[in-house]
């Protein structure tokens, strides 16, 4: 009989599902994956067959035209791959599509997170506790210091630094994929039902979201308006464009960026941000932690992010855990 | 200390001058004494708690949050103030009392010992919120990083009372935080604060660099710029004090100088340390390198002061006999100085030289031997240039001398803290001890974080995580792959570096991307350019 889990292992590229040669968000062209959400440093294009949920395929389709070799899986369904392995798809609350994969084999149990968070968000459906043997964890957020506040607290400051300064905007820095939308749902969801305004870069993927059934209310290109309609107007802008030349046509736009680093305020500045929204589409040191206790598993492995605190964690609640050093994850703008 | 901590915050988040004066004058005008006072002290770092340094609080922490998960927490943020803010386990059942007032805050920690701060620092934290922490310990430790220099402070405060700033400076070193008396004065329009009889420090007028600019020496006067300290020696009713250009009282760590004056009189010039070194016998002056061995003592040992006596080299006259001289023209005040030097001891005093040219080209030509000579390179002052507080464009210009060059390949970087927390940027570089295709190694000689881009920030960073081979705490060692063209203003022999110099003012000229290692300069050409 193999040894225990030596059937699944860390590689520089990738995790490698070994009887069944498949690989989870490999960061180069394989025969075969299995895709957890559509940020660029988990789905790449070039791949033989790539295995996500609808969702994600169409984020793919969007960004890489990989249309050949699309496999769907919904949430909750199982599929069978090669060699006796079962994968099965489950939310992880991180975007849309986003999902965590149940990898079954002689009966043990893998879970590869992707990224995920554990907060309520409109744009997809929340994280599943799912018990396994090997915990496959990002830890983006993984220190203490790392505790987002609820989101109703920022879209509050963002609304009233917007209803203090009636004539000029404030320009949100957010991710394209899922930030944006993101805080577009939830500015609805505090009754902001005035158009919002767009960076060119934004639009497929609010449509994209729209065709999915998240309503986003009116959306209007900035490109297609007068620095006059823009005034008392939120704008989304993905964060490159923050300090760019093209925020120029906006009506004194007071910069703001959405992302869990603006916790730090020397990161803010960095970023030259005067109104930093601390939100983020990770979990948070707490929930990173509780997600460990309540999945409980025998093995925590760390793919990317502070990895070196949340070992040090599990050595002081004396639970095992090691990083595996993938190449290619990064810390996008969260 | 809410009102203070979103100040604070504001100022943080805001990259506009104009914005950051109106804040704090806006803060000023509404907050009542003597809170106000003791902000306006924090942020022009006039506060000093001797029982809570950094490390204070790093060992609070410590006590709360494991020591592990505190340092990379610390590493990360890069400021220990903020990483403790942040990571202060909240009293159980929330933040209760109501939190203190930045007076309350101040009274307390001003009778904190080294034992009472561990616990009432906790108190006072347990009151608070992260921003409220954040202040606290920020007003606690001084280090405000919130991009206000005391000049803007007291900007800020000219101009919410509508007063003249000239003034605020004057006045300002007169007086004790919370400034009670220079709040009734600006805010309450009572009488200005009695000046007259304390040795008070007068802000010094300053120079800005010349770069392109070509002066008519009909309108300008040339003199060397030594390689010293700038200071100000003032003498009133019996009392002489030394200020550094800060407005640091330094009379302890020179009371020869202190000594030497007793005629009532504010002089403006360079302190130095007696030697051959700059300008030669005639100069009289020894190196900077050998003042520094002075610098920063709080007492002075017998030994040092008959082996590196001081004296001040006198570059202008502010007042002289109860009269103040900062209204009359650089010429006349020039005539009153040079007529005061024979009254002064010329063991301890003599006159800065102007220096002679036909014209300007005839002035570059002389600033070329000056590195012979060791000197920083020639101050230009105009000839009817009132004493001004501050750098006035086009009343007085320095003009350096040209700086030394050499390349080095980056060894070891270490994070950046402030602005440039997470980033690497912190460079220690060395020179080859002999030649590098014979197996010769690199030696540290120096560490420079300035003179390059955020963009080029971006660059090295990513290269010093691409290429690290070891890690120290906050250090990397990285692959021998870079080098920098390094400037400086000269070099010293040093016994504290394995090379055996010291450069002053290093920072990056260029950054030779296309430059290969081996190429780099070797420590005997850096050792032939040591003036000791």
């Amino acid at each position: 009989m193999a040894a225990p889990f030596s059937w699944i292992r860390p590689e520089p590229h990738g995790v490698h599902v070994v009887p069944a040669d498949v690989w989870i968000d490999p960061s180069k062209a394989v025969d075969a994956a299995l895709v957890t959400h559509g940020h660029a440093d988990h789905a790449r294009g070039g791949h033989g067959t790539t295995v996500a949920t609808p969702e994600t395929l169409a984020i793919m389709d969007l960004r890489y035209n990989t249309r050949e070799g699309a496999t769907p899986v919904e949430y909750g369904e199982t599929i069978r791959l090669k060699g006796g392995v079962d994968a099965t798809y489950i939310p992880a609350g991180h975007v849309l599509g986003s999902a965590q994969i149940l990898l079954e084999h002689a009966g043990e149990r893998v879970v590869i997170t992707g990224d995920y968070k554990r907060r309520p968000d409109p744009t997809c459906p929340p994280f599943q506790v799912t018990p396994c043997d090997i915990f496959i964890t990002e830890a983006t957020f993984g220190l203490p210091l790392f505790a987002h506040p609820p989101i109703a607290e920022e879209m509050g400051k963002l609304l009233s630094r917007l209803e203090a300064h009636p004539d000029a905007c404030v320009l949100v820095g957010a991710y394209a994929l899922g930030k944006a939308q993101r805080v577009i749902a939830e500015l609805r969801a505090a009754g902001h039902h005035q158009p919002i305004y767009l960076h060119g870069a934004m639009e497929k993927m609010c449509r994209l979201y729209e065709e999915f059934g998240v309503n986003l209310g009116e959306l209007r290109l900035v490109a297609d308006h007068d620095k006059d309609d823009i005034r008392g107007h939120v704008v989304v802008c993905p964060p490159s464009a923050l300090n760019d030349r093209w925020s120029r046509r906006l009506p004194d736009p007071i910069t703001a960026m959405a992302s869990g680093w603006m916790r730090v305020r020397q990161r803010a500045r960095q970023r030259n941000v005067e109104l930093p929204l601390v939100i983020s589409d990770h979990a948070d040191w707490a929930e990173l932690t509780r997600t460990i206790e309540e999945v409980n598993p025998h093995e925590t492995w760390i793919t990317h992010g502070r990895e070196e605190a949340l070992l040090r964690w599990h050595q002081l609640h004396q639970r095992r855990a090691r990083a595996l050093a993938l190449v290619g994850y990064e810390d996008e703008d969260d | 200390m809410e009102e203070f901590a979103a100040l604070l915050d504001a100022l943080i988040y805001t990259r506009s001058r104009n914005e950051k004066l109106r804040l704090i004058a806006e803060y000023l005008r509404e907050t009542p004494d003597p809170d106000r006072g003791w902000a306006l002290a924090a942020l022009t770092d006039g506060l000093d708690f001797k029982a809570v340094k950094s490390s204070t609080i790093r060992n609070l922490l410590k006590e709360r949050v494991d020591p592990v998960l505190w340092s990379l927490s610390r590493d990360f943020v890069g400021d220990t103030a903020e990483t403790a803010a942040l990571l202060w386990p909240e009293p159980l059942g929330g933040v209760g009392t109501p939190p203190p007032t930045v007076s309350e805050a101040v009274d307390a920690l001003g009778v904190m010992t080294r034992t009472s701060v561990m616990t009432e620092l906790p108190r006072l934290l347990d009151r608070l919120d992260s921003a409220g922490r954040y202040a606290l310990l920020k007003l606690a430790t001084g280090g405000m990083r919130v991009g206000v220099s005391s000049r803007l402070a007291k900007v800020a405060f000219a101009q919410a009372f509508d007063v003249p700033v000239d003034d605020v400076e004057e006045y300002w070193h007169a007086l004790e935080p919370p400034y009670a008396d220079l709040f009734a004065w600006g805010a309450d329009g009572a009488d200005p604060p009695d000046t007259e009889n304390l040795p008070l420090f007068r802000p010094f007028m300053l120079a800005h660099p010349l770069e392109e600019t070509v002066v008519d020496l009909a309108d300008y006067a040339a003199e060397w710029k030594w390689d010293g300290i700038r200071v100000q020696l003032v003498h009133v009713a019996g009392e002489t004090r030394l200020y550094s250009r800060s407005g640091d009282d330094i009379s302890a760590t020179f009371p020869e100088m202190v000594d030497a004056l007793d005629l009532p009189a504010v002089l403006d010039g360079e302190l130095l340390v007696r030697g051959v070194h700059q300008g030669g016998e005639q100069g009289g002056a020894a190196s900077f390198n050998a003042l520094q061995q002075r610098l920063g003592r709080k007492t002075v040992s017998k030994k040092m002061l008959t082996e590196s006596p001081a004296f001040v080299r006198l570059y202008d006259v502010l007042m002289l006999d109860g009269e103040d001289l900062r209204g009359l023209p650089w010429a006349n005040r020039r005539k009153r100085l040079e007529k005061l030097v024979p009254r002064l001891p010329d063991s301890h005093f003599d006159l800065s030289q102007l220096v002679e040219a036909r014209d300007f080209d005839h002035l570059a030509q002389i600033r070329e031997g000056a590195r012979d000579d060791a000197i920083e390179g020639l101050m230009l002052k105009r000839r009817d240039s009132l004493y001004v507080p501050g750098r006035k464009t086009g009343l007085w210009y320095k003009w350096k001398r040209d700086p030394l060059l050499v390349d080095c390949v980056l060894m070891y970087a270490q994070r950046g803290s402030g602005k440039r927390s997470s980033f690497y940027s912190d460079y220690t570089f060395g020179c080859w001890d002999g030649d590098p295709d014979e197996g010769a190694e690199l030696l540290p000689v120096g560490k420079a974080y300035s003179g390059f881009t955020d963009a080029e920030l971006k660059k090295l960073d990513k290269l010093v995580r691409q290429t690290t081979l070891n890690r120290f705490g906050p250090v990397r060692e990285v692959e021998r792959t870079l080098v920098f063209e390094v400037a400086f203003d000269s070099v010293h022999s040093s016994k504290r570096h394995k090379s055996g110099l010291a450069m002053r003012f290093p920072r990056i000229h260029r950054i030779r991307w296309d430059k290969p290692v081996h190429e780099a300069d070797r420590l005997d050409g850096l050792r032939a350019l040591i003036r000791d």
